[in-house]
């Protein structure tokens, strides 16, 4: 059923209009699961993982012993205009919750999907990367919250779950708020902007229905992938750049590199030079990788998963 | 005056990112008040003014008006890089370097950025940075402190110095700890932003007013000479809010056209009539918005669209 969660007027003969579809199952009293995308105007993976999710429900009513709210678009005039933010207001969705009804209307937006949320047994949020770097399949999860959320991320079938220390730029976010508040909150991190990676998305899904059905909000079937790799913040070796050009990697995203292997170069278009090679600093798993070429000094170029530790 | 450059980024396809310094008074003096503009590509006020404060101290120091045992440094835009392409924030990866403090010399472009300019402000006492806001608007011109400990409560008696109409204190969020004016203070300098009524366009008047703040404050402070008081017109009494005295406006069932009735500065009384908004096709009232206080209108929204549950004006409670 198509619920709406917040509306506001805009100027000329239009609405802003937050949807969600929820779907409840033979068992009205079974648990709720919110999962949630569309933050951002220009990270659509989470698209094709909400149209996925709702068709595999829809196709299987019987197996579904519980409520799952979709919200597809928090930010519906981002992703219709290809804006990060909310357009107009130059302002970052994610960091502005908890909300305040009483503030402008990212804020009062905020504050509506905050709320509708509130009581969900667990609530997944989908970010794709951004534009600039390719990520694995991730869910990231602040250190505060590992013991309780660590074993319920393994179900969704990420690649890697990594669980980083405090981040005070974090602490405006829907997950940050919402788990603030005792409602568990996992946030997947996933593919590159703009874009759809239709692998990673299906495993995702049938990651969410693992959850449901951990959760004996599913009784349909799942397939599971092999256990992810835990990370602790200080197991990522990050690579950024230290001269300007254009980057051109040397390896596969998804791979395995060893200490000194060459994972890309940047180079000087107009004078045909090197400008330097990048190397790797330890043994590991490249899960990032840098997508759009250009580079100044301090671009995010690669992590890498330290190995032996 | 001594000109130099505090930092430099090579870029692709571009010359280098400089970031300029502009150094007043004894080079081994007391490093006594350093003055950060734009840190955004559209803060165009807060880069004139400060390039009006490199004017005026240039005439100051050769006038003798400069205490002879201290150090001024002004730094008048931090970001030429989004500013010469019209972009807010750092172009391509957006991001914000008054939210990348206290940055990382090894860390992300903006973070690096951030860790230069701190690494030499933070040796003065006092710091004054040249903010805009997000939202779009004119404001009444003032000093807002984000409040970070006892340190702040040091810097509210002393933002009294500037004159201007209220210095605002504001209880940081978790997000405002990564901007200078929080980081600053946790170094131990005293920190002001300093807030002019407009951000990407010259309002010469108020642009005038933040000047002269900043002149009344380095006088009160000892930085300049007592003869440099009669360079800086006379400033107001200066009233102390919590950011959460302020009264908010808005747009509760409505959304169109926006035309108001007063502008920043104005007393407006319980009642009075101080904007409406109006349908976009023909024209009809929608909704009338009202002072629910007596008072002075601090923040005004200048677009002329407006959406539902928009602030249309903040008014200074008196």
């Amino acid at each position: 059923m198509l619920q709406t969660v917040f509306t506001a007027m805009l100027p000329i003969g239009e609405s802003l209009v937050v949807q969600k579809n929820r779907m409840s199952g033979v068992r009205s009293s079974g648990p709720r699961i919110a999962v949630v995308t569309g933050m951002y105007g220009d990270e659509l993976e989470g698209q094709f993982v909400a149209y996925e999710l709702v068709r595999r429900l829809n196709e299987n009513p019987l197996s579904l012993t519980g409520v799952v709210d979709v919200y597809p678009a928090l930010n519906p005039l981002g992703i219709s205009s290809l804006e990060h933010g909310v357009p107009q207001f130059d302002i970052d969705l994610e960091r502005t919750f908890p909300g305040n009804p009483d503030g402008n209307l990212t804020e009062a937006l905020a504050d509506a999907v905050f709320r509708d949320i509130l009581g969900a047994r667990v609530c997944v949020v989908i970010h794709s990367s951004n534009v600039h770097v390719r990520e694995m399949t991730q869910a990231r999860i602040d250190e505060g919250n590992a013991k309780n959320l660590v074993d319920l991320a393994s179900l969704l079938n990420p690649q890697i779950i990594w669980v980083r220390d405090r981040q005070p730029v974090a602490e405006p976010t829907l997950a940050h708020a919402l788990n603030a508040k005792r409602c568990p909150t996992i946030v997947v991190e996933m593919g590159a902007s703009t874009g759809v990676s239709m692998d990673s998305s299906s495993w995702l899904v049938e990651g969410i229905l693992r959850l449901l059905e951990h959760l004996h909000a599913w009784t349909g079937p799942t397939i599971a992938l092999p256990f992810p790799r835990v990370v602790r913040g200080g197991n990522v070796a990050v690579i950024t750049a230290s001269s300007p050009g254009l980057f051109v990697p040397r390896v596969e995203h998804g791979t395995q590199v060893r200490r000194d292997d060459v994972i890309g170069s940047i180079v000087d278009p107009l004078e045909g030079t090197t400008a330097c090679e990048v190397r790797a600093p330890c043994n590991g798993l490249l899960f990032s990788l840098r997508a759009y070429p250009i580079a100044q000094p301090g671009s995010l170029l690669a992590r890498i998963l330290e190995e032996g530790l | 005056m001594r000109r130099g450059i505090v930092f430099q980024m090579e870029v692709p396809h571009r010359e280098p990112m400089r970031i300029r310094g502009f150094e007043f008074g004894n080079d081994r003096g007391v490093r006594a008040c350093a003055i950060v503009g734009s840190t955004r590509g559209n803060e165009v006020q807060q880069t004139f003014i400060c390039a009006r404060l490199v004017a005026m101290l240039a005439n100051l120091e050769r006038d003798g008006m400069i205490d002879a045992h201290v150090n001024i440094l002004v730094l008048p835009c931090v970001n030429p890089f989004s500013m010469n392409v019209h972009q807010r924030f750092w172009p391509v990866e957006r991001s914000d370097i008054n939210r990348s403090f206290p940055g990382d010399a090894d860390g992300g472009t903006t973070e690096r950025i951030a860790a230069s300019i701190l690494r030499v402000a933070q040796t003065y006492e006092q710091g004054i940075q040249l903010c805009s806001f997000s939202q779009q608007g004119d404001f009444l011109p003032h000093v807002r402190i984000t409040y970070q400990g006892p340190i702040s409560d040091r810097s509210v008696e002393l933002a009294r110095d500037f004159c201007l109409p209220y210095v605002v204190t504001r209880m940081p969020t978790a997000y405002d700890e990564s901007t200078l004016n929080y980081v600053w203070q946790q170094s131990g300098t005293h920190a002001f932003s300093l807030y002019s009524k407009a951000t990407d366009r010259i309002d010469k008047g108020s642009a005038d007013l933040v000047a002269d703040a900043v002149l009344r404050f380095l006088v009160a402070r000892g930085v300049l000479t007592a003869a440099a008081e009669r360079v800086a017109r006379q400033g107001s009494k200066t009233i102390p809010l919590a950011e959460s005295d302020l009264v908010d406006l808005r747009t509760k069932r409505s959304a169109g056209f926006l035309i108001t009735t007063v502008r920043v500065g104005d007393r407006v009384r319980k009642g009075q009539k101080l904007a409406q908004v109006f349908d976009a096709f023909d024209t009809h009232v929608l909704e009338t918005l009202q002072s629910p206080v007596n008072g002075r209108v601090f923040f005004m929204r200048t677009d002329s669209l407006v959406q539902q549950h928009m602030v249309v004006l903040r008014i200074a409670p008196e």
